[in-house]
């Protein structure tokens, strides 16, 4: 595209720039993000009080799905559905790999953009198309899907069986199959551009972590996104062409159906099968951007980088041998059972690798809190709190009495939702000045980190004794079960910890608003980072530099490395020594001599 | 009136940003300060807030400890649920050390490593000697938690007493039934294409054989009828067309499973006892569940005795366990007179998935004997 004109439509809509792409994916993630933000708000009104009547719930739910101000069950159960399909499709899995793969690929490893802009540019438009989708269905007669995000079938096959089984599902269908074209064409372009554009010098063994992990998950995208392709059309074909892959013996509204011989069984392996990669989709990179912002404000190099890559690969390949411990009370053999708790429990090794190495890289470290910074400790923190429960969910025999409990919301919001969150604001804060070339505003970020943290686990933590006590997930209202009558405080508390958390995204909304127009000009290395996206000007411009490639000498994370008489840093006076500075003689790359 | 408050909320937040941004913006330009450094002032402050938050956390988990610790679920109501409980304190207190050692660390670390106190930082790569001590470390513990786990988890599954009692918990859209297997301890079978306004549960016997059929010729001739008085508006003729097409398949159906299963010995259905609202069961002796689905998946959640599984339409699920501690004895336990063992549905079946309940009682032998006794049989109820 070089030499041509731009157009106001080549340049901010069909942009074939990676850079542009990667600002589109943030903004529709972030708006996506909102959306599902205050879904949740409007169930947690009702969960803290239950029935009671909110003018709100009725200002955007309407009469039809909040009559007099209080919440339809089925409208409650769709505000679930579609607040957790939008946080973990459209946040954290397009909105953050989307905006941070786009973004960093190309720019880290010293390549003029991605390997195919065009098909870029499209894996951009379908993720469009699929938001759009989502939205629409939440505007059908009979409301939006409603089977929770997992869309079990029969109750998502079956129209008769919840309102939100009718359209909504179809365009819930329609939206995801687009969203997995958005993710592979994505994923496809992310690997080929890895393997094949890095920069002179830029061997894998010198690849920042961050493209390490952003690689990781799109080969996980790529192989387990398919299944849920397949999952999806087969649902289709069940709820459209009368096919019975997963129906079987169902007799609902006073008629028995002619599908036999079908199983509910089938979708879940298909669904998990993808389902759990997923998570890791979601929280590799985010571990990626973690050490990034550690180690640069820290001031040190990120402890054990091989362990750390060793660990990224570990995850990658354990999480596709998993996915049966979200089936331990399915009615599976109790033996394959046994066999999803050691392959899940074996993930915590590699997760607790990463932990610690983090908690050693902060170690002897000279930290600036920037609020980057101060969110990848937030991430780390988190990786921690909700990691740990996952080792009581893995075991088969403690899954029984806390499989869909508040136990199991409380453990994924916090290890997965949390830590990739955090990861995302920490990248936001980050990059901002590469992706905008403006800063975001400082003071605004500090009160966005304090009231987002603490929310964050005033909203998250107490559910773990929900779940202790038994309270199921996706239940309406506790109020039919005397004993849980003692717990209703805990819900009030989580509600109202979750509505000062979201206002406090305002903030956020504001600064990124403000700083993208009105922010202060950034300086083209503010952090004093090693990596090549801090060597393009401040400017986008086709091709990322000006005149030839970066050619790349030394790892990414030469920060505070000594000179050779130990009297001052490798560059006199300079903490940190980039990645295009020659290696001295005698100089190992990656030691500390 | 809420709308107003949270509109006036809303507002109010926004009026406060700006009012903050310009206040900063006007520090700044005073002060000289950026966007990039982060002063000593700031870096202290922070440090110090980073401690504060980190005690407060715990301060959070403490409280929440103390003033919910007591809504927790009570002891265990069955066997394996002793060891369940075991196996739990030792993974939490395993957890907890995790959490709290580690917490501590990135405290001390974030307070002790910061730019003002720590100006220099010390070039370190990596240490192979500690990152295999914090590699075996972990792999040690998880075998260990692997081990207890799985053995755990295998006398829960795997060792099913012979002489359990059979009971079946039938899940639809919004309710529970509960059938016994009555003195032969052995259910009757079941069909969906036999379930009728008589028979909920589809249960087969000859008598509910020949009932279904008739009621198929009924509903034939009835939808036959309503085609010849088509109407616009209602149902079309297609519509009526394909619910007569439905109808015979599944008539059909019936008739070749009657036709097959001429030696079957259908009375085994007939001692069977259906029980809605409650069920009983005797304490100390072994229950099997088989547990079915009419329409979508649900599931039999029973936390007081550590007992799920869910109900899969098309497929027979099962669990087993032994109650241990009576409702009457649990009311003192947990010094609550109206304490109730609870059978709940704990996967998203629809509008009323959070109402889906049953009570159970369990009680001494001679008690159940007495209460089932009364019960009806399955074929007494059918021709009442």
């Amino acid at each position: 595209m070089a030499g041509h004109k731009e157009t106001f439509i080549t340049k901010y809509l069909f942009s074939y720039d990676h850079k542009m792409i990667s600002r589109q994916f943030l903004l529709t993630g972030t708006v996506m993000a909102f959306i599902g933000m205050i879904m949740s708000l409007l169930f947690r009104l009702q969960l803290a009080f239950p029935g009671e009547s909110f003018g709100v719930l009725n200002f955007f739910l309407g009469d039809k799905w909040a009559p007099g101000g209080v919440l339809d069950p089925n409208m409650y159960l769709a505000l679930v559905t579609i607040h957790g399909t939008i946080m973990v499709f459209f946040l954290l899995t397009a909105g953050l790999s989307g905006t941070f793969a786009n973004l960093l690929i190309p720019l880290q490893i010293g390549a003029r953009d991605m390997a195919s802009g065009m098909i870029n540019m499209l894996s951009y438009w379908f993720f469009f198309l699929s938001s759009v989708v989502m939205i629409a269905s939440l505007y059908v007669e009979s409301g939006p899907a409603a089977a929770g995000w997992t869309v079990y079938p029969p109750l998502s096959a079956l129209p008769q069986a919840m309102p939100g089984s009718g359209a909504g599902m179809t365009l819930w269908l329609v939206s995801m199959s687009f969203f997995i074209v958005s993710s592979l064409l994505g994923g496809l372009n992310y690997i080929v551009t890895v393997i094949n554009l890095r920069t002179k010098g830029m061997k894998m063994t010198r690849l920042p972590l961050s493209i390490w992990a952003l690689f990781v998950t799109a080969i996980l995208g790529v192989l387990s996104f398919p299944v849920l392709f397949a999952a999806a059309l087969l649902l289709i074909f069940d709820r459209t062409f009368g096919t019975s892959f997963y129906l079987s013996d169902i007799y609902i509204a006073g008629e028995a159906l002619d599908h036999t011989g079908g199983s509910p069984l089938l979708f879940q392996h298909l669904f998990w099968f993808l389902g759990h990669p997923e998570v890791y989709i979601i929280l590799l990179p985010a571990l990626g951007i973690t050490s990034e912002v550690i180690s640069t404000n820290a001031r040190k190099p990120i402890f054990g980088y091989r362990a750390m890559v060793g660990s990224i690969l570990a995850i990658g390949f354990l999480s596709f041998i998993v996915w049966g411990h979200h089936m331990f009370i399915t009615g599976m053999n109790p033996f394959v059972g046994a066999v999803f708790t050691f392959t899940t429990l074996l993930i915590a090794i590699p997760s607790a690798v990463k932990a610690f190495n983090y908690l050693s890289t902060l170690w002897k470290g000279s930290i600036r809190y920037t609020p980057a910074m101060m969110f990848a400790i937030a991430m780390v923190s988190t990786f921690i709190t909700g990691g740990v429960t996952g080792i009581i969910l893995a075991d088969a025999a403690l899954d029984v009495n806390l499989h869909d409990t508040y136990f199991v919301v409380a453990h994924f919001h916090i290890v997965m939702g949390l830590s990739a969150v955090m990861a995302m604001f920490a990248g936001v804060y980050h990059w901002f000045p590469k992706m905008w070339g403006r800063m975001l505003n400082k003071k605004l970020g500090y009160v966005h980190f304090w009231i987002t943290f603490i929310c964050a686990y005033g909203v998250f933590f107490p559910q773990h004794f929900q779940g202790l006590a038994g309270v199921p997930r996706r239940y309406y209202a506790n109020t039919e079960f005397p004993i849980f009558d003692g717990l209703s405080d805990i819900s009030l508390m989580v509600t109202i910890f979750a509505m000062i958390g979201g206002l406090a995204q305002l903030i956020f909304a504001f600064n990124l608003i403000y700083s993208m127009f009105k922010g202060p000009k950034a300086p083209q290395n503010p952090w004093s980072a090693n990596t090549l996206e801090w060597t393009t000007p401040v400017e986008h411009i086709h091709g990322n530099w000006p005149g030839d490639l970066p050619v790349v000498h030394r790892w990414a994370y030469d920060f505070s490395k000594p000179s050779k008489d130990g009297t001052d840093y490798r560059i006199p006076g300079q903490d940190f020594v980039p990645q295009t500075v020659p290696l001295e003689e005698g100089e190992i790359d990656g030691e500390g001599h | 009136m809420t709308a107003l408050l949270l509109s006036l909320v809303i507002i109010l937040g926004i009026v406060a940003i700006v009012q903050m941004l310009r206040v900063f913006d006007l520090s700044n330009s005073l002060k000289g300060e950026d966007e990039i450094q982060v002063n000593n002032q700031e870096t202290n402050n922070i440090r110090w807030a980073f401690v504060v938050f980190f005690l407060g956390f715990f301060a959070f988990f403490i409280y929440l400890v103390v003033a919910f610790g007591d809504q927790l679920l009570p002891v265990s109501a069955s066997e394996h649920g002793v060891e369940y409980d075991w196996l739990m304190n030792f993974n939490m207190i395993i957890i907890t050390i995790v959490f709290v050692v580690t917490h501590i660390i990135l405290m001390v670390f974030v307070v002790k490593y910061a730019k003002t106190v720590s100006p220099k930082a010390t070039f370190v790569t990596h240490n192979n000697r500690l990152e295999l001590i914090w590699t075996t470390t972990p792999a040690i513990v998880l075998t260990i938690i692997i081990i207890y786990g799985i053995s755990t988890w295998n006398s829960m599954t795997m060792d099913k007493p012979k002489d359990s009692i059979n009971i079946e918990l039938y899940a639809r859209q919004f309710d529970w039934t509960a059938r016994y297997a009555g003195e032969d301890n052995t259910l009757g079978k079941a069909n969906y294409r036999m379930i009728s306004a008589t028979n909920a549960l589809g249960i087969i016997n000859k008598n509910t054989i020949d009932e279904r059929l008739n009621q198929y010729d009924e509903k034939l001739q009835e939808l036959e009828e309503s085609r010849a008085k088509v109407y616009p508006g209602g149902a079309s003729d297609e519509d009526i067309l394909e619910q007569i097409k439905l109808v015979k398949k599944n008539r059909a159906a019936v008739v070749q499973y009657k036709e097959q299963s001429k030696t079957e010995n259908f009375d085994v259905a007939n001692d069977d006892i259906i029980t809605k609202v409650e069920f009983h069961i005797p304490v100390n002796k072994s229950v099997n569940f088989s547990i079915r689905s009419q329409d979508v998946i649900h599931s039999a959640f029973m936390p007081h005795f550590r007992a799920q599984m869910n109900a899969v339409p098309g497929v027979i699920t099962s669990l087993y366990f032994t109650p241990i501690v009576t409702t009457k004895e649990m009311k003192e336990i947990t010094g609550n007179p109206d304490f109730e063992y609870l059978l709940l549905c704990n996967k998203i079946c629809g509008a009323a998935h959070y109402n889906m309940q049953m009570n159970i009682i369990v009680e001494t032998e001679e008690e159940y004997n007495k209460w089932l006794a009364e019960q009806p049989r399955f074929n007494v109820a059918q021709a009442q």
